[in-house]
């Protein structure tokens, strides 16, 4: 007799199913908000906007698309990771152009790792909305 | 501005990332404490190793 595998049910996901990953991809931590994880969120958002704003205040590079430079234009994607923040950075020209000292190759650094870690937390709230994550 | 030496720019940044790669590669709140110490004993053991490397070959 043949026995039937036990398949858990797939989560039911209302709304939008993409929500959890652009919202946390905009906002730090925002994604773990919307799954209702609460520490999770707060601790992403403390240390993404953290290391985002001392690499600003190291005078970080902010890549800028367009100048046709392969590592800017890598920059640039690792750069837009932070979503919101680096809009924020543009708008009102935070950081620097140039690096000039040591402690702003240092701040690019940041903020460039700033942008990964905000692409990782952002899959990881998706992962969580679609229940493929507890 | 902000001016840290580079030992205290990679315990932030050695910080940071531990944080966020403890609560996204692990599920249960101990497990991500653990891989979160795990990360971080790593990020700050492998630049004082290569510090000490560094300064070895430099002599």
């Amino acid at each position: 007799m043949a026995s039937k595998a036990q398949t858990p049910a797939p989560p039911q996901t209302q709304g939008f199913v993409y929500s959890a990953l652009l919202l946390g991809w905009l906002v730090p931590g925002a994604g773990h908000l919307l799954t209702r994880h609460w520490i999770r969120a707060l601790l992403i958002f403390v240390c993404i906007t953290l290391m985002f704003i001392l690499g600003i205040a190291m005078q970080a590079k902010v890549y800028t698309p367009g100048t046709g430079e392969p590592l800017d234009m890598l920059g640039f994607c690792a750069d837009i990771g932070t979503g919101i923040l680096y809009l924020v950075a543009r708008v009102f020209s935070l950081g620097a152009s140039t690096v000039q000292l040591v402690t702003a190759d240092y701040g690019t650094k940041f903020v460039v790792v700033a942008g990964l870690l905000n692409f990782i937390a952002a899959v990881d709230a998706h992962n969580l909305r679609i229940g493929r994550k507890n | 501005m902000f001016t840290p030496s580079h030992f205290t720019a990679v315990l932030l940044f050695a910080t940071f990332a531990s944080v966020v790669f403890g609560i996204t590669q692990r599920s249960a709140p101990r497990a991500m404490v653990k891989y979160g110490l795990y990360c971080w004993v790593l990020f700050v053991g492998s630049v004082i190793a290569a510090s000490w490397l560094m300064f070895i070959i430099r002599r």
